[in-house]
């Protein structure tokens, strides 16, 4: 499932709204998604999952052509565990 | 960095916010868009939302693991677990905003 598909079957089910706010609506949640964890906050979704964010220490790396050692800065990644309902329904629906 | 966590509750403020509809309507479409994100990942399906990221469903085969207090051998059944690739926008904003 792509990202119109999903607007799709939710404008299917409120045909009172017009696809346009359905398209608002479910950017509206993603991009809120991505501002908090821009902030450093978690955002905990019961049944679904948490996004959190982890900090990757700064290393040496190295350049696996050549070899060679080059520093890695410090970085900042999104995280996402599977929330326990979910994880639950991905092994009994058969 | 200032420690808190987003729920529900906010992200149904913020589309009551943004679109005009009730906070009741609000919660209620927040809410079904985390469930036909679930379905379809419950179904097998992989769920790809561009600029978001992509879930997918993976297949892990059955092994043997050992209970780490008892050190005996438990075999662990085939399971299927949900892996998330952030895309490079989430990653960009996520690692821009951390640093500032």
């Amino acid at each position: 499932m792509i990202k119109s598909e999903l607007i799709q079957r939710i404008a299917d089910e409120n045909p009172h709204l017009y696809q346009r706010d359905v398209e608002r609506i479910v950017g509206t949640v993603f991009d809120q998604i991505i501002e908090a964890m821009a902030e450093g906050n978690r955002v905990e979704l019961r049944g679904f999952g948490a996004f959190s964010v982890k900090k990757r220490d700064a290393r040496i790396g190295r350049n696996p052509r050549t070899g060679e050692a080059v520093p890695v800065e410090q970085k900042f990644v999104p995280f996402f565990k599977t929330g326990k309902l979910l994880r639950d329904r991905l092994n009994d629906e058969d | 960095m200032s420690e808190s966590t987003l729920t529900r509750m906010d992200l149904a403020e913020a589309v009551f916010r943004e679109v005009g509809l009730s906070r009741n309507e609000s919660a209620e479409l927040v809410e079904s868009v985390l469930r036909h994100i679930s379905d379809a990942l419950a179904g097998g399906e992989s769920v790809k939302i561009s600029s978001f990221g992509t879930f997918n469903v993976r297949t892990k085969s059955a092994r043997m693991g050992r209970n780490p207090k008892t050190g005996e051998e438990v075999p662990i059944s085939p399971r299927r677990v949900l892996t998330f690739r952030p895309s490079h926008l989430m990653k960009e904003r996520v690692d821009a905003g951390n640093k500032r």
